[in-house]
C-alpha cells in the first residue's frame, strides 16, 4: 500500500508529466484558455491514460516478450494499441453514455497524439516489466492514472492563471503563448518545492 | 530557385518551434544541453525526411480514411529504425535521450508534415521539405540548447566556457523551469520582431 502513495505522491507532485518532464504540452498550452475545457480535457487524459497502461502492459507481457519482439515492435504496437484504443473509448461512449461523450468525446481524438499518454506507457514499462503479471499490470494502471491526475492539475491551475491574465495589461510581443510559457516557468518553479519528498 | 525558397522556409519564416508551435515536448525536454539538442535535431530531421519521402511516395495507393493509421506506422518504423541505429553507435545519447526517443512518433512536426504536405506533394518537394523543416527544428533546439548550456552549466558542448574567469552557473537553466523561461523569452523576442516588421510603414508586410 505504501508503495502506491509514493507511486501517487511522485507522479502528482515530484514527477509531474507536464511542469517536470515535459510531456503533454501542447494540449497544456493548447487547452488551457477555460477551466471547464481544462477539466473535460483532464477527465478524458486519466481515462485513456490508465486504459493504455493497462493494455500495453498486458500485450507487452503476454504477446512482445514471449515471442522475442519487445526490442522492436514495442514503438509500432503502443501507439497502434492506444489509437485504436482512443477510437474504440469514443464509439462505445457515444453508445452508452451520451452526456460524457458530449463533455468529454471532443478532446478524445486529440489524445491519440498525445505525447503524455504514449510516454506514460514507456516511463517505468522496463522496470516493472519485470515484475509478475497481476503486480506489473496494477503498477503501470497506478502510474497512468495518477500520471494523468498530475497533468490534469497543472493544466486546472494553467487554466485559472491563464483566464485571470485575460485582463492584465501585458506587453504585445508577450501576449498569447510566450506569457503562457512565463508562468508555466513559474509554476514549474514552484513545484520543484516537492523534489526530494520522496 | 523555388526549391531552394522551400527548403529556407522551414529556417525562419516557417520555422516550427518558434513560430508554428509544433514538437514542444522535446524542444523543452531535449535542450538542457547542446549535445542533447543536436542528437535530438539531427534523429528527428532523418526520421521527417524518411516519413515524408514514403508517404509522398505511397499517397496514390493510400485510402483516405486510413491514412493517419498508416502514417503513423511509417513514422514509427523509422523511429525503431533511429532508436537501433542509436543503442548501436550511441549509446551514451540514447541513455540521455531516454523516453523522448521513441516519442518522436508523437511529433506533431513529423504527423502534421506528412499530413500537410508530403500526402499531397511530389517525391522530391516532400523531401526538401522535410529537410527544410528538420534542419529548422534543429537550428532552433540548437539555439536553446547553447543558451541554457552556458548559463546553466557554463560550458558549451562540455567545453568550459567561461574558461578562467568565472565558475558561477545558475542551474535553473538546466532544469525544467529554466526550459519553460528560455523558450517563453526566445517567443517573445519572435513575435516582437513580427510585430515591428508589421508596425513599419513601407516596411516588407508580406504574409
Amino acid at each position: 500500500m505504501k508503495e502506491y502513495f509514493v507511486l501517487m505522491f511522485g507522479m502528482i507532485f515530484v514527477q509531474n508529466f507536464v511542469l517536470n518532464q515535459f510531456l503533454g504540452i501542447c494540449p497544456f498550452i493548447g487547452v488551457s484558455k477555460k477551466r471547464d475545457s481544462a477539466f473535460g480535457m483532464g477527465m478524458a487524459v486519466i481515462f485513456v491514460m490508465g486504459l493504455s497502461c493497462f493494455s500495453t502492459m498486458l500485450i507487452y507481457k503476454l504477446v512482445l516478450i514471449p515471442f522475442g519482439l519487445q526490442e522492436y515492435l514495442d514503438i509500432i504496437s503502443f501507439i497502434l494499441i492506444i489509437a485504436a484504443l482512443v477510437q474504440f473509448v469514443e464509439i462505445v461512449m457515444k453508445k452508452i453514455s451520451p452526456e460524457l461523450y458530449r463533455a468529454l468525446g471532443i478532446y478524445l481524438p486529440l489524445i491519440s497524439t498525445n505525447c503524455a499518454v504514449l510516454g506514460s506507457t514507456q516511463m517505468r514499462l522496463l522496470d516493472y516489466a519485470e515484475l509478475p503479471l497481476p503486480e506489473a499490470i496494477l503498477k503501470n494502471t497506478a502510474l497512468g492514472i495518477f500520471g494523468g491526475v498530475g497533468f490534469t492539475l497543472a493544466l486546472y491551475l494553467m487554466a485559472c492563471i491563464r483566464e485571470r491574465m485575460e485582463r492584465a495589461p501585458i506587453p504585445p510581443a508577450l501576449r498569447g503563448i510566450p506569457i503562457a510559457f512565463l508562468a508555466a516557468a513559474g509554476m514549474a518553479l514552484s513545484f520543484f518545492g516537492f523534489t526530494g519528498i520522496v | 530557385m523555388r526549391a531552394f525558397s522551400q527548403f529556407i522556409n522551414g529556417f525562419f519564416r516557417e520555422n516550427p518551434v518558434f513560430v508554428l508551435v509544433l514538437g514542444m515536448c522535446p524542444t523543452l525536454a531535449t535542450t538542457s544541453s547542446l549535445e542533447k539538442a543536436i542528437g535530438m535535431g539531427l534523429a528527428t530531421t532523418f526520421v521527417l525526411v524518411c516519413s515524408n519521402f514514403i508517404i509522398s511516395f505511397i499517397k496514390q495507393w493510400v485510402p483516405d480514411e486510413v491514412r493517419i493509421p498508416i502514417f503513423i506506422v511509417v513514422i514509427a518504423t523509422f523511429v525503431t529504425l533511429v532508436k537501433l541505429i542509436m543503442a548501436a553507435y550511441f549509446p551514451d545519447l540514447k541513455a540521455a535521450l531516454g523516453i523522448f526517443l521513441p516519442l518522436i512518433v508523437v511529433n506533431c512536426i513529423i504527423l502534421g508534415r506528412a499530413e500537410a504536405f508530403a500526402s499531397k506533394n511530389g517525391v522530391v518537394e516532400s523531401i526538401t521539405d522535410g529537410l527544410g523543416m528538420g534542419v529548422g527544428f534543429t537550428l532552433a533546439l540548437g539555439l536553446l540548447g547553447s543558451v541554457r548550456e552556458i548559463l546553466g552549466s557554463g560550458s558549451l558542448l562540455g567545453i568550459p566556457f567561461f574558461n578562467g574567469v568565472s565558475t558561477y552557473t545558475q542551474t535553473i537553466f538546466i532544469l525544467a523551469p529554466g526550459g519553460f523561461l528560455t523558450l517563453g523569452l526566445f517567443m517573445a523576442f519572435f513575435n516582437y520582431l513580427a510585430l515591428r516588421k508589421h508596425a513599419r510603414p513601407g516596411g516588407e508586410d508580406k504574409k
